[in-house]
C-alpha cells in the first residue's frame, strides 16, 4: 500500500488559468472586469504617459471640443481629456483604499464579536449604534476641520473609518448563524485554533457577500469623496474628478454649453467605474462559490 | 467485572437549560462510561437527553452539575495541555453529512488542515498522502478521485465517510457518533456501520454510539453495552444482546415492541401502542412526580411509582434497571417466548 | 382482505414523469410504471432516495412541482360511481374536486402542510367548505366541529385539546395524525401517503401505524404508501413494489418480497436492514450507489451493482417477468433475467 501511496502526488492546477476560466464564464462579469481594468489601468498608467503639468492653452478658455482638445478645455485653458486621465488616481485610490479599510474592519470586528459574544460584542454594538446615528457627511465635515484632509491616504482612512458599522452588523449576524453550523463545531473539535476557525473556516463562506459589499463600499466611498469635494470640505488642490465637478459647479461650467463635457466627463468616468464594478460581481460570485462553479 | 479506567465517563452529570418558560432538565444525573475499544450505545426517543449527554462527553457543553472525566480526570479542571490532549482523543461525527463539511473547502484541505496544524503531517505532500490513507480507511477508493472534490460533489454516504475520516485525523481513542447513520439510505447505512465496526476492531477505537434505532444499536453494539434513556435519565443498562432480547424495564419493552420489523409475519405479533397506557411523552418542563414513566407504564402501581423516584438498581449479570416493580422482583425474568439463555 | 371480483380502483399504464432541468434538458424520474390497485388494498412503494417513488406518488395525483410533467402514460380511476376517470385529462376544477373527494395525499414533513397561523379547526373548516357540493347549504360551525371531532377521535386524538390548537403547539406525531384525519375529511377511496412515519420517534411511529391499520379496517380505502422504511412496509402493506431508477423492478405480496425476493436489488435491500428481534444476522450493503437519472447504464439499470450480472444484462432491460401469477394484482413479478438463480438467505452471525 505504501508504494501505491507514494505515487500519488498533489495535482497542481494552474490557479491563474482557473481564475480566468471562471471570469470569462459570465459575459457580463467579464465585460465588467474589462471596464474596471481599463479605468484603473488608465489612472495608473495615465500620469506616466501624459504630461502631469497639463499646460494651459491660452487660446482656449472654456473651449469647445476640437481636434486638439477632444473634450474641450476648462476655465484656465487646461485640456479636459488630460485632466480626466490624470485626475482619476486619487478617486480610484481613495475608493478602493477606503473600501478595503471598511471591509477589513467590518469583517474582523464583526466576525470576532459574533464568535466570542460577551463584553467585546456589546461594546462593539454600542459603538456601531453611535457611529450609525451621526450623519456621515456632517461628521466628515467636522473631522475635516480638525485633520488635514489633503492626502488621499488620510481621506481614505477617514471615509473608511466611518462607514464600517452597517457591514459589521450584517457580518456579525451571518457569523452568528454560521458558527452554529456543524462544520464549525468539527473544526473546534479538531482544535484548529480560534484564528483558523474564524478566518479560514467561517469567513470564506461569506466571501461572495463580502466581495459584493466591498464593491458597494468602493461605490459609496467614491460618492463620499466627490461629496466632500463638491461641498468644498476637502482641499481643492490639484486636479481630480471630484475637484472637476466642484469646479464646474463653482466656476459656472455647468451654465456654458461648450463646457458641458467638462462636467459630464468626470461623472461619466465615475458612473462607468461603478457599472464595471457591479458587473464584475457576477463573475466574482462564481469564482468564490464552488457550488456555482460546476454548472 | 475488573475495573479499568474508562476513557470517558459521565459521573452524575446533569444539564439544565434555562428558557423563558422555565428550566429544562435535559439530562439528569447520568452515569455512563466507555472504555478503550468498547462500544456503548445510547438509545431513546428524541428529547431523552442522548445528544446532550454525548455533547457533554465530547466537552462541547459543560454539565450544570456532576463531572465528565477523561481517563479519570475531570475535563473541566484540566490544564490547557491536558484539555488539548482530551480534545484530540475524543472526536464527534455529526448526524447531517450535508452540514458537517465546510462547503467551500475541498476534501483534501478538510483532511489535511488538522494533520498539518498538529504536526502529524510535516508538509503539504505528507498531508496529501496521509489524507489519501485516511480515505482508504473509510473505503473511499481510489482516494485521488475524492481528494480534490468539494462536499457538494459527493453523495450523502460519501460525505459521511469523509466526516469519519476527518474524525480519524488525530488518532482518536473515542468516536462519538451522534445519529451518524440515520440520514443515510438503507443500502448505504450498513456499509457505513460495517466500516465503523472495522475501525473499532483494527484501530481499537471506542465508540459512544447514539441512535434512536434499536436495530442499528443491536447490530453495531452487539459486543458492547446499551443504555436506554428516557426523559433525561438512564432507565436500563446492560449488555446489548441481553437488553435487546430480554428487556426488563417496561419502557425498553415498549420500545422494542413498537419497532416495525422487516418481517411480515413477525410484525403481526406487535402489540398496538407498544402496550403503553398513553402515547404522549410528558414535557421536560413539567415532569410527572415519582417515576417519570409512570403515566404511561403498564406496570404502574399506585403509591410508590407516582411518589418516589426509582434509582438504577443492579439486577443479576450486570443489568441495571430503574424501576420499582422490576427492582422488587430482584432478578431477571426469562424472555417471553424466545429461546432463553444467553452469552 | 382483497375483493378479487372487483375492478381495480386505480390503473396505471406506462406512466412517465419527467423533470425539466436548468439547461433546457429533461430527465425521466419515473420511466414507465404500470400497476393496478384494487379496492381496500394497501400497496407499499419502497426504494432508496432518488428511485422515483415520491415522484410517482405525486404524479398519480398530478401534484407535481412546476418543472415536472407527464409526457406519457395513463392513470385511470374507478371510483364510487364505477365510471372511469382519466386522471391525466381532468380539467383543473374537476381535478381539484377529485382530489380530497376521491383521492387524497398525506405529505412528508407534516409541518409544511399546515398554515402555521390558522388553528386546526379553522383549517378543517376551510377544507370542508371548499369542497362542499355545489348549491348545497352552507356548513354550520357546529357541523364542522362534529365532523372534525369524529375524525380526531378516529386517529386517537382528543378533539378538545387538538382542534383549537395551532400547528406548532402539536408534537410531530400528533401533526401527522391530524394530517391523516384531514385527508379523510371527504371520505376518499384512495389515500396516498408519502413517508408517513419518517422522522417520528418509535412510539409515535407506532401510534401512526396503528391508526392507519384501524382506519383502513374501518373505512375501507385503498392505500399507496411510500416509504424507505421496510419495517413499516412489512407491517402496513398487502403488496409491496420495489422501485429502482424510476421503475418498479419487483412486485408481490409482502411475504413474496420479504421472504423470497427474486430481484437482486430487493434481496440486497432486505439484507441491509437489521431486525431487532432475535439473532444477529450478517448484513451487507449493496456496492456502489444508485445511478444518476441522466446517466443510466445500458441494459438493466442495476447491472453495475449486481452480483448476478451476465452479458445479456448489459444489453437487455427486462420487463417485469411473472414468477407466480395471482389475481387482483397480487402476482409476484420481478424485472430480472436471472430471477430463477437469485438466492435470498440470511447468515446468522451470533445467536441471541
Amino acid at each position: 500500500m505504501s508504494a501505491a501511496t507514494a505515487t500519488i502526488s498533489i495535482p497542481r492546477g494552474n490557479a491563474v488559468h482557473g481564475f480566468f476560466r471562471e471570469l470569462t464564464r459570465s459575459k457580463t462579469g467579464f465585460a465588467g472586469f474589462v471596464l474596471v481594468a481599463l479605468i484603473v489601468g488608465m489612472t495608473v498608467i495615465g500620469p506616466l504617459v501624459v504630461d502631469p503639468s497639463n499646460p494651459t492653452d491660452v487660446n482656449a478658455i472654456w473651449g469647445a471640443p476640437s481636434a486638439e482638445h477632444w473634450l474641450g478645455t476648462d476655465g484656465s485653458g487646461k485640456d479636459v481629456l488630460k485632466q480626466i486621465v490624470l485626475g482619476g488616481r486619487t478617486v480610484v485610490f481613495v475608493g478602493f483604499a477606503a473600501a478595503a479599510i471598511t471591509t477589513v474592519i467590518a469583517v474582523v470586528i464583526g466576525s470576532l464579536a459574533a464568535y466570542f459574544r460577551g463584553r467585546f460584542d456589546s461594546v462593539m454594538l454600542q459603538l456601531t449604534d453611535v457611529v450609525m446615528t451621526i450623519p456621515q457627511i456632517v461628521l466628515l465635515a467636522v473631522l475635516g476641520a480638525f485633520f488635514r484632509l489633503d492626502s488621499p491616504a488620510m481621506l481614505a482612512l477617514m471615509i473608511g473609518a466611518l462607514s464600517w458599522p452597517i457591514l459589521m452588523r450584517s457580518i456579525r449576524a451571518q457569523v452568528l448563524s454560521l458558527k452554529e453550523r456543524e462544520f464549525v463545531e468539527a473544526a473546534r473539535l479538531l482544535d484548529l485554533g480560534t484564528y483558523r476557525v474564524v478566518f479560514i473556516e467561517i469567513v470564506p463562506n461569506m466571501a461572495s457577500y463580502i466581495m459584493i459589499n466591498f464593491i458597494i463600499a468602493v461605490t459609496n466611498a467614491i460618492y463620499a469623496l466627490v461629496g466632500l469635494y463638491l461641498l468644498g470640505l476637502a482641499p481643492l488642490a490639484g486636479a481630480n474628478w471630484g475637484i472637476m465637478i466642484n469646479d464646474a459647479w463653482i466656476k459656472g461650467a455647468m451654465f456654458q454649453q461648450d463646457s458641458l463635457l467638462y462636467i459630464l466627463a468626470p461623472i461619466a468616468m465615475i458612473v462607468l467605474l461603478q457599472l464595471g464594478l457591479i458587473m464584475l460581481t457576477r463573475s466574482l460570485e462564481e469564482i468564490l462559490n464552488p457550488r456555482l462553479r460546476d454548472r | 467485572m475488573p475495573e479499568r479506567t474508562p476513557l470517558i465517563s459521565l459521573r452524575g452529570a446533569s444539564q439544565t437549560f434555562h428558557s423563558k418558560s422555565g428550566d429544562i432538565p435535559a439530562v439528569d444525573n447520568v452515569d455512563i462510561s466507555v472504555g478503550p475499544g468498547e462500544v456503548l450505545c445510547l438509545v431513546g426517543e428524541s428529547g431523552c437527553g442522548k445528544t446532550t449527554s454525548a455533547r457533554m462527553a465530547a466537552g462541547l457543553s459543560r454539565p450544570t452539575s456532576g463531572t465528565v472525566e477523561f481517563e479519570g480526570k475531570d475535563i473541566w479542571s484540566m490544564s490547557k495541555e491536558e484539555f488539548v490532549t482530551f480534545r484530540k482523543s475524543v472526536q464527534y461525527v455529526h448526524q447531517d453529512p450535508y452540514a458537517s463539511l465546510n462547503p467551500i473547502r475541498d476534501i483534501h484541505k478538510t483532511l489535511s488542515a488538522p494533520l498539518l496544524k498538529h504536526g502529524i503531517a510535516k508538509n503539504r505532500s505528507e498531508g496529501w498522502t496521509q489524507s489519501a490513507e485516511l480515505l482508504r480507511r473509510v473505503d473511499l477508493t481510489p482516494p485521488e478521485n475524492y481528494l480534490p472534490k468539494f462536499p457538494h460533489q459527493l453523495s450523502g454516504g460519501q460525505r459521511q465517510r469523509v466526516a469519519v475520516a476527518r474524525a480519524l485525523t488525530l488518532n482518536p481513542k473515542l468516536i462519538i457518533a451522534d445519529e451518524s447513520t440515520s440520514m443515510l439510505d438503507v443500502s448505504i447505512r450498513v456499509g457505513m456501520l460495517n466500516m465503523l465496526g472495522r475501525l473499532r476492531d483494527e484501530l481499537g477505537v471506542g465508540f459512544l454510539f447514539i441512535t434512536h434505532d434499536l436495530a442499528i444499536a443491536k447490530y453495531f453494539g452487539w459486543r458492547g453495552k446499551i443504555a436506554v434513556m428516557y426523559l433525561g435519565r438512564v432507565v436500563e443498562f446492560g449488555d446489548t444482546p441481553d437488553v435487546i432480547n430480554n428487556p426488563q424495564h417496561p419502557y425498553t419493552k415498549a420500545l422494542l415492541d413498537a419497532v416495525p420489523e422487516p418481517d411480515p409475519d413477525l410484525t403481526k405479533t406487535k402489540k398496538p401502542g407498544g402496550g403503553l397506557r398513553s402515547a404522549d411523552i410528558p414535557s421536560l418542563r413539567n415532569l410527572p412526580p415519582g417515576c417519570t414513566f409512570h403515566p404511561r407504564c403498564p406496570l404502574f402501581e399506585e403509591g410508590t411509582c407516582n411518589t418516589v423516584r426509582p434509582e438504577l438498581t443492579l439486577l443479576d449479570s450486570g443489568r441495571q434497571v430503574s424501576c420499582h416493580v422490576v427492582a422488587r422482583r430482584g432478578s431477571i425474568n426469562a424472555p417471553a417466548g424466545a429461546s432463553a439463555g444467553g452469552s | 382482505m382483497t375483493q378479487t371480483t372487483d375492478q381495480p380502483i386505480l390503473s396505471v399504464r406506462d406512466l412517465v414523469v419527467s423533470y425539466r432541468s436548468g439547461n433546457g434538458q429533461s430527465v425521466d424520474a419515473v420511466r414507465g410504471v404500470s400497476f393496478d390497485l384494487y379496492p381496500n388494498q394497501s400497496l407499499a412503494l419502497v426504494g432508496e432516495s432518488g428511485c422515483g417513488k415520491t415522484t410517482l406518488g405525486l404524479g398519480l395525483l398530478r401534484l407535481l412541482p412546476r418543472l415536472g410533467s407527464i409526457p406519457a402514460g395513463t392513470v385511470t380511476y374507478r371510483g364510487r360511481s364505477d365510471a372511469e376517470v382519466d386522471v391525466l385529462a381532468l380539467p383543473k376544477n374537476d381535478l381539484r374536486r377529485w382530489r380530497w373527494r376521491e383521492a387524497a395525499m398525506v405529505f412528508q414533513g407534516a409541518m409544511n402542510s399546515f398554515n402555521p397561523v390558522l388553528r386546526i379547526i379553522d383549517q378543517m373548516g376551510d377544507t370542508i367548505r371548499a369542497h362542499r357540493e355545489k348549491g348545497s347549504r352552507s356548513v354550520s360551525k357546529s357541523e364542522i366541529w362534529e365532523r372534525s371531532a369524529d375524525l380526531m377521535r378516529s386517529v386517537r386524538l382528543e378533539p378538545k385539546q387538538v382542534l383549537p390548537s395551532y400547528p406548532h403547539e402539536l408534537s410531530g406525531g400528533m401533526r401527522q395524525r391530524v394530517l391523516i384525519a384531514m385527508s379523510l375529511l371527504l371520505d376518499p377511496k384512495l389515500l396516498i401517503l408519502d413517508e408517513p412515519t419518517t422522522a417520528l420517534d418509535i412510539l409515535t411511529q407506532r401510534a401512526v401505524v396503528d391508526v392507519l391499520q384501524e382506519l383502513r379496517a374501518e373505512r375501507k380505502f385503498a392505500m399507496i404508501f411510500i416509504s424507505h422504511d421496510l419495517g413499516v412496509a412489512a407491517e402496513l402493506a398487502d403488496r409491496v413494489a420495489t422501485m429502482y431508477a424510476g421503475r418498479i423492478i419487483e412486485t408481490g405480496t409482502a411475504s413474496d418480497i420479504f421472504y423470497s425476493p427474486r430481484h437482486p436489488y430487493t434481496s440486497g435491500l432486505i439484507n441491509a436492514v437489521p431486525p431487532v428481534v432475535g439473532d444477529l444476522p450478517e448484513l451487507a450493503s449493496i456496492p456502489g450507489s444508485p445511478p444518476g437519472l441522466n446517466s443510466l447504464p445500458p441494459g438493466c439499470k442495476f447491472n453495475p451493482r449486481c452480483s448476478y450480472v451476465e452479458d445479456r444484462c448489459l444489453s437487455t432491460d427486462p420487463d417485469l417477468l411473472t414468477i407466480s401469477a395471482r389475481p387482483a394484482g397480487m402476482s409476484h413479478e420481478a424485472a430480472c433475467l436471472r430471477w430463477q438463480d437469485v438466492v435470498h438467505e440470511r447468515k446468522v452471525v451470533a445467536r441471541a
